[in-house]
This record gives C-alpha cells, sequence and structure tokens, in this order.
C-alpha cells in the first residue's frame, strides 16, 4: 500500500493577496517531488503494468506468453484457490485481533505508566527487528517444539484438548498446525501494532483524564470515554499495517504450518516459481490486492476516524 | 504548550500549512485522502491499453546464437556459482584447497560464488537474461537433473568439447553416463550424485520399525510425525518405487496413483509436513521421527546426533545429481570445461568428497579417499558399491507439459 507513505496534498492556493505573490518557486514543488514520483514509477507503476498484462497471458516458457485477454484466468485462479484466500483473510484477521489486544495493554503503559523504563520497553519491542525475520520465525520451531516446554505444558493443562476440538491443533502438537501459523503472524507483525498505538496514546494530554476524574468518570469510563477514542487513529492504523502484510506472508505459513494453512501467499509463490504458471501467479496477486483494497476502504469507511496517523 | 500567534506576514495558506504542522503533522494523511489516492490507484490501473504492448517472448529462440566469444585464453579467470557447502572449505573458512590448486597449475583466476539455494528460485534469476540471449556473468553453474534438462530443452546452454574433457570422458561413473536428458553427456557433467533415502531418529521412534515408505504413510503410530520433501520427483519417485513401479518410466496412470496414496497420508494428518532443506533441524529435535531426506545431509547430521540414522528401502532408492553447465553467452568456456575437467582427476574429487559427504561420481576415487578418510572411503552413500548401485533408480525426464501438469498436480497436493 504505496498510498500510504504518499506526500500530502498540496497547499491549498493562497487566497487573493493584495500583491500577487513572486513566481519564482512555482517549480519547486515539483521538483522536490520528483525523486518520490519516479520510485513510484520505477518500483510500482510498472511492475505494476507489467504484473496486470501478464495476468491476461497464455502460453508456454517454450512458446512464450502472449497477451490474449484471457480474463479467465482469474476465475480459475479464483475457483481453484479460494479456500486459500478466505484462510489467508482469516488467519491475518486474527493475527490482527491477537496484535491489538496484546499491543494495547503494552502501548498503554508505555505512554503513561512506564515513566522512565519508558525507552527501555520500547527498545524491547522493537529489539527483535534487529534480527532477521527467517530467524524470529524459526526461533518459533524451537519455543513450540513437540517435546519442549511449552507444549508439554499447555498438554498439562488439556488445553491442547480444546484447541483441538476446535480444529487449531491437531493431536499434541502446536507446530505445523494453523494455531503456531496465527502465533507466527501475530509475533512477527505486532511491533507494527504496537508502534502507531504508543505515538496515538502518547499524544494525549494528561490533563484530559484528570477533568475525566474531576467529571466523577470511573478510570472504566474515563478509557471508554475519553483515551480509546483519542486513540482510535492508532488503533485503525495499526490494524491495517499488521492485516495488510499478514494477509500476503508465506513465511510464516512455509515455516510453522502444513498443507492445510497454506495462504494465498504460498500459492502464488508455488505458482511463479515451481508451476511455472505466471499468469495464474499474477492474477493471484492482483485478486490479493484488490480484496485487500476492498476491506481496507470498507473498514476506513466504517472505522469513524478522520486521521490516519 | 504555548498558542502559536500567527504573524501577519505570512500568507492563509502558509498560515493553514504551520497549523496542519503544528497539530503533531496529523492531517498529513486522512481517511478522505487515503481513499481519494486509493481510488486514483484504481482509477490509473483501468489504464489497461498499455497492456498487450507487454509479453514474455518465446524461451527457445535466443537471439544472436548461444556462444559468445571465448576470452578464455586471454582472460585467466573464471565465475563459478555454486550450491552453499557445496565445496571444500580449510579450517579457516576463507579458502577453498582444491580451487587453490586449480588456480596453482593452471593460472586460471576462480571467482567462486555460493548463490544457488533453490532450483526454482536460481531460474527465476537466471531466466530473463537467458531469455533475452544475454550473458549472465557466470561461466560455470551447478543444478539439478530436472532443471539441467529444461535449461538443455530450452537450448540455453552450451555443448561441451570433448576435447577438453579427457579425465571427465573417462572417469565418469556409470550409474551416470547417459541420463536420457543429456545422453552421453553432451552438455552436463555431475558436480555430486543425490541419494533420497528414508532418515529417522531412533529417539522419536521410539522402538516404532521403519523400512519402507509405506510405513511413513501407514503406520499409526508415526502420525502427524513424517515428512516429505518440497521435491516433486523425490517424493513421488520414493513413492512410485515403494508402489512397485520405476520411476525412470512410468505413465501417467501411475503418477495419479502415487499422488492418490501420498493424498491419502496427507488427509490423514499422517505427513507431518512438506520440506525443503529444513527437514534436517525437525529431524534432529525429534519433531520428524522419520522422513525423506537427502543422504549427503544424513552423513553429516549422524557426525553430530548420534540418534539420526537412515535406511535403504528394499524397493530401491531414488539418485539425481547435480549437475555443471556452461550457460549461453559465458565468456570463459574453456576454461570452465578445464575446471570441469580438474574435478574428475581422481585427486581432487577425493578431497572433494572427503568434505561434502556426497555421492561421488568419478570412478577410481576409493584408494585416494582411503588415504584421506577410510570411513568415507568405505561409506556406500559416498561411494556406492554394487549392492548399492542396483537398488538406485533416476527419474526419468518430463516433456514440458508433464512438467507443468505433475508440478500443478503436486502443488495441489501439499496444500498449492
Amino acid at each position: 500500500m504505496s498510498t500510504l507513505t504518499e506526500a500530502p496534498p498540496p497547499l491549498t492556493p493562497a487566497a487573493p493577496a493584495k500583491k500577487p505573490p513572486r513566481r519564482r518557486g512555482r517549480w519547486t514543488p515539483y521538483w522536490l517531488l520528483l525523486p518520490g514520483l519516479l520510485w513510484l514509477v520505477v518500483f510500482f507503476a510498472l511492475p505494476m503494468i507489467y504484473q496486470a498484462s501478464t495476468s491476461v497471458q497464455t502460453g508456454s516458457l517454450e512458446q512464450g506468453y502472449k497477451v490474449t485477454w484471457h480474463f479467465a484466468t482469474y476465475w480459475n485462479a479464483l475457483g481453484d484457490y479460494w479456500p486459500q484466500a478466505l484462510r489467508s483473510v482469516l488467519y491475518a484477521a486474527a493475527a490482527t485481533i491477537l496484535c491489538l489486544l496484546l499491543g494495547y495493554p503494552l502501548a498503554y503503559l508505555i505512554a503513561f505508566r512506564a515513566g522512565r523504563w519508558r525507552n527501555l520497553i520500547m527498545i524491547l519491542v522493537i529489539a527483535p527487528f534487529f534480527t532477521s525475520f527467517l530467524i524470529r520465525t524459526l526461533a518459533w520451531k524451537t519455543i513450540l517444539a513437540d517435546g519442549g516446554p511449552v507444549v508439554g505444558a499447555l498438554n498439562t493443562l488439556h488445553v491442547l484438548d480444546v484447541t483441538d476440538w476446535l480444529g487449531w491443533t491437531a493431536g499434541d502438537r502446536v507446530l505445523a498446525t494453523p494455531l503456531a501459523v496465527v502465533c507466527g503472524l501475530t509475533y512477527n507483525f505486532l511491533p507494527f501494532m504496537i508502534l502507531p498505538l504508543y505515538t496515538s496514546l502518547e499524544r494525549i494530554d494528561g490533563r484530559l483524564h484528570e477533568a475525566a476524574g474531576d467529571l466523577y468518570a470511573r478510570p472504566s469510563t474515563t478509557f471508554r470515554k475519553v483515551t480509546f477514542p483519542l486513540s482510535m487513529p492508532g488503533v485503525v492504523s495499526g490494524t491495517l499495517l499488521t492485516f495488510i502484510p499478514a494477509s500476503g506472508d508465506y513465511v510464516n505459513a512455509e515455516l510453522l504450518g502444513s498443507t492445510d494453512t497454506r495462504m494465498i501467499g504460498n500459492v502464488i509463490q508455488t505458482q511463479f516459481l515451481r508451476v511455472l504458471d505466471y499468469p495464474t501467479a499474477a492474477a493471484l496477486s492482483f485478486i490479493l490486492m484488490a480484496a485487500i483494497l476492498l476491506m481496507v476502504t470498507f473498514y476506513i469507511r466504517r472505522s469513524g476516524t478522520e486521521d490516519l496517523v | 504548550m504555548e498558542q502559536y500567534e500567527p504573524d501577519d506576514r505570512l500568507s492563509p495558506a502558509q498560515v493553514a500549512a504551520m497549523r496542519r504542522s503544528l497539530r503533531n503533522g496529523r492531517a498529513a494523511l486522512t481517511r478522505r485522502s487515503l481513499l481519494r489516492a486509493s481510488a486514483g490507484g484504481a482509477l490509473a490501473l483501468g489504464g489497461l491499453g498499455s497492456l498487450s504492448a507487454c509479453g514474455i517472448p518465446a524461451a527457445g529462440k535466443t537471439a544472436g546464437g548461444t556462444s559468445a566469444e571465448d576470452h578464455s585464453a586471454q582472460e585467466k579467470k573464471i565465475a563459478f556459482s555454486n550450491w552453499t557447502e557445496y565445496m571444500d572449505v580449510d579450517d579457516s573458512g576463507k579458502h577453498h584447497p582444491t580451487l587453490d590448486a586449480f588456480t596453482k597449475r593452471t593460472g586460471i583466476k576462480v571467482t567462486y560464488t555460493e548463490d544457488i539455494n533453490d532450483n526454482n528460485e536460481f531460474f527465476g534469476k537466471i531466466k530473463p537474461q537467458l531469455a533475452a540471449g544475454q550473458d549472465t556473468g557466470r561461466d560455470l553453474i551447478v543444478l539439478t537433473d530436472w532443471l539441467a534438462a529444461r535449461l538443455i530443452r530450452l537450448g540455453w546452454v552450451q555443448k561441451l568439447d570433448p576435447a577438453n574433457l579427457p579425465h571427465a570422458f573417462a572417469n565418469l561413473s556409470g550409474q551416470f553416463r547417459s541420463p536420457d536428458w543429456d545422453p552421453g553427456r553432451a552438455y552436463s557433467y555431475p558436480w555430486q550424485g543425490i541419494s533420497t533415502v528414508i532418515a529417522f531418529n531412533k529417539k522419536a521412534l521410539d522402538g516404532v520399525e521403519v523400512t519402507s515408505v509405506s510405513d511413513l504413510l501407514d503406520n499409526p503410530k508415526l502420525k502427524g510425525r513424517v515428512g516429505f520433501l518440497t521435491e516433486m520427483r523425490d517424493t513421488v519417485g520414493m513413492t512410485l518405487l515403494d508402489l512397485g513401479k520405476d520411476p525412470a518410466s512410468f505413465t501417467a496412470d501411475d503418477y495419479d496413483a502415487a499422488i492418490a496414496r501420498l493424498q491419502k497420508g496427507v488427509d490423514r494428518g499422517q505427513i507431518r509436513r512438506f520440506t525443503g532443506n529444513d527437514y534436517t533441524s525437525d529431524l534432529t529435535k525429534g519433531d520428524l521421527a522419520a522422513c525423506l531426506a537427502w543422504a549427503g545431509d544424513v552423513v553429516q547430521l549422524k557426525a553430530d546426533s548420534p540418534d539420526v540414522d537412515f535406511i535403504v528401502p528394499d524397493s530401491g532408492y531414488l539418485t539425481s545429481s547435480d549437475n555443471l553447465l556452461v550457460p549461453n553467452k559465458a565468456r570463459h568456456k574453456t576454461n570452465a570445461e578445464r575446471l570441469i575437467d580438474y574435478y574428475y582427476e581422481p585427486q581432487a574429487a577425493a578431497e572433494l568428497a572427503a568434505y561434502i559427504n556426497y555421492v561421488c561420481p568419478v570412478d577410481g576415487v576409493k584408494p585416494y579417499l582411503a588415504k584421506i578418510d577410510a570411513d568415507a572411503a568405505n561409506n556406500p552413500l559416498i561411494i556406492p558399491d554394487k549392492a548399492m548401485q542396483a537398488k538406485s533408480h533416476a527419474f526419468r525426464s518430463l516433456s514440458a507439459k508433464e512438467e507443468t501438469a505433475f508440478e500443478a498436480q503436486f502443488a495441489k497436493l501439499t496444500g498449492a
């Protein structure tokens, strides 16, 4: 979603002043925009056009591919891979909700209660990012290993019986099940939730809380009527920053999952690299993009907050 | 916070801008502007008219011939791309003794890069250049059978000159001599052979006996603790052998039967997952009790963890190889051929085999290897004995159409 990083809208034209302003710097804003625009064209627009073209081509590696406006690729791809697409949305949504439930209290703590520990906790939140995504995900394979202490404890507490019944895990293991994939997604994208939440919460004027107290609001009421509404921009951008990459992720499903947890990203990877069905892979990428765009648009419309950052 | 007093020398627009930035820069991105931008992006995509200009040219038709001018005589160097951990390394970890010896003898400097991690990925990487008839910047690459076959089929690699390969021609071991995709080894020579066997973790098995692929697929005591490989040919090939079919000459029906057999294992939750090289950590940890594995890995794993061992099923095992190829337009073809030939001299081959533990494709290595490492020389996984060779099978080459269909079927099996 490169739209998120786009430059702010240009200034509204100056209201008629007595003297017309000097025109010398007229082109300056456009020159300043040029590097960003070039970047967008080369790394976003051109690949998009190329992919869009690929998705309506037919052919084979030997004969070459030609644009035949074969839109049926989209229907076939959707018909074949809707379970994986649906699964991606569900897993990403579950991970986003978990991130919110875990991230909000933590961001609240950092913003209002951490005091001098604030910077330290912030560093702890960001620290995992100093190692690679792959290493962090592989670490979960050790944490959740079949004979490991975590799975042992969950077994003793009969938690896994419940999750097994729900279909989240299989037998007495966590790895290679949906639960492991959702845990991996949650862990990997948690900082993307915490940082915008923290930025939003930190901006809230502490005097508003005092005022709420003066007006005899209980702490829970203060949170419901003051803090939470004011943190909505953080909630919205945090959920977007978590949900969008999580729904296209394939590393977690690849490393922590099994055959029945493959997500749409895995399908695209397989189609592109293994089956060499480039049109289907491109079509699936566009379907994923369109689906995310639709869901995000709907979500932003419904969330009722004007500011996003 | 102090209230900002606007200066009356500023224009209203500037004041508005400053106000905006004073509000913590929050107005920079609003819901409305994002929605507007999304709509704009969607509109831009609507301009599909330019799309028909694109297209991917036919892969086989390389413009301007296959060979470049051979600069071997003037430029004493060669660029060699290989897989990771596929070359001997000295204790400092910086030098490759066999390559150094080659440079010392011939004066040809080798730029050795370990940039191949995955056949499919590497194909994606070199495809644009080769399809456009350009130099990939590499003189020698190492690819697994099926991808080597595809490159030969596409006409993307150069025919080797037998005059430069006397040792290779004389010493290539019998089982690698004439694959159906490169009869007589006109384009390729094996770097190492790879055997696919069944590996297991004794501790995790806990007394359960595993002797065949059927045991992996059927034994209820192993439910959810069995792994197969994401390499279609290894997984399906071993299953075909288990079904009593020969992977060198199976039919589409046989293939369907093997896939159906595996599908049952997936549906019942018997197969935990399909893995690439990462099965090694699962196996040593005991998350996988038994799995299909590459013998070279198992030799190394065994050295580190005593619980890991392997068996060769009675029905046989699959042998494939990684092959040295000279891509089109490579600038130093003769140098590349000299390097290939060098690794077919028993001494160099023995030094390499002692270090990397894969199947050595060179005949007459045993006495040389025994001098370096007696255990390795007697290991049938490195130098196959008669009994081992008799059980070895190759996966037949596939036509382009078959390859796409089979890979698609296999992708569906592994969850797409």
